[in-house]
């Protein structure tokens, strides 16, 4: 089982990583390298001159961008392996795993890993304030954790418990609080921040979807295969 | 000899059930391992390199 989960995981976040990157490349980018031009000074937001909205931030830098392809697959292929462990799990356990109910496990994980965070920890564009990275870290994987086992109960315990419980641990790690900033102090247009949180989570969105379908066209290829 | 058979294919259906769990956990691990690594690790070199993807991801990048 071993040999065909890592298969069939490598083969879903390679893939799907490979769309997600170009999504991402053509969606978030331009709006990251836009705000890029706040935070290191090259633009002024509020300064002596009013500054155009309209930035030509096209061109490709082969190294960066390639190097972000490679890590959005490498990215994506970690978030398979968990994603097809789990769908191994529930296989054994009798649930179906198809082609269409993994667009709604990558649902799940999309909620799990990336709506959940980001509902106290917005995706970031570069040069805001922040409070310390590795407290954030800490919040963020015991958000994404807790938010994953909330999504494990109502999709196998739908029941008074499981579902109660659920909510309770969805609604825990932001009754807590993420860790935040003393202060703000970023130099980036609030327009440029809100477009990038708002394309980051739907491209995010979109880019589960993709792995969860592809997760489950492997998983379900490689166990014919067997 | 029935009984013997049946015990068997429960131990064995078992014994399969813990090999996939134990398989489906060690993916796990992995799993988890290489996003804290692609995702988090703080090291100058590999934050650079994945610097845009981390922002777009959503993972908490300075």
């Amino acid at each position: 089982m071993f040999a065909r989960i890592v298969t069939s995981a490598l083969f879903a976040g390679a893939t799907a990583g490979l769309l997600i990157a170009l999504l991402q490349y053509a969606f978030v980018q331009p709006v990251l390298l836009h705000a890029e031009l706040y935070e290191t000074g090259t633009l002024v937001h509020f300064g002596a001159a009013p500054v155009s909205a309209i930035q030509d931030v096209s061109g490709f830098d082969p190294l960066r961008d390639l190097l972000s392809v490679l890590f959005t697959m490498l990215t994506y292929c970690g978030y398979a392996m968990i994603l097809v462990a789990l769908m191994g799990v529930a296989e054994e356990r009798g649930a179906d795993i198809t082609l269409r109910n993994g667009m709604i496990w990558g649902l799940m994980g999309f909620i799990a890993a990336h709506l959940a965070p980001a509902f106290s920890l917005p995706p970031e564009v570069p040069g805001v304030a922040a409070a310390d990275v590795l407290l954030r870290q800490y919040w963020w994987f015991a958000t994404v954790a807790t938010a994953a086992v909330a999504m494990w109960l109502i999709a196998f315990h739908f029941t008074m418990v499981g579902v109660g419980a659920a909510i309770v641990l969805l609604l825990l790690p932001h009754i807590i609080g993420a860790p935040q900033p003393a202060e703000f102090t970023g130099p980036v247009p609030t327009e440029i921040g809100a477009l990038f949180a708002s394309r980051a989570l739907s491209v995010g969105l979109a880019a589960w979807i993709i792995l969860g379908a592809f997760c489950a066209y492997f998983w379900t290829k490689e166990g014919e295969a067997a | 000899m029935k009984t013997t058979a049946a015990t068997m294919t429960v131990e064995d259906h078992a014994s399969a059930s813990r090999t996939g769990l134990a398989s489906a956990f060690f993916a796990l691990i992995l799993g988890v391992g290489i996003i804290a690594v692609t995702g988090h690790v703080q090291a100058a070199a590999l934050h650079d390199a994945a610097h845009d993807m981390r922002h777009a991801t959503g993972f908490p990048c300075h």
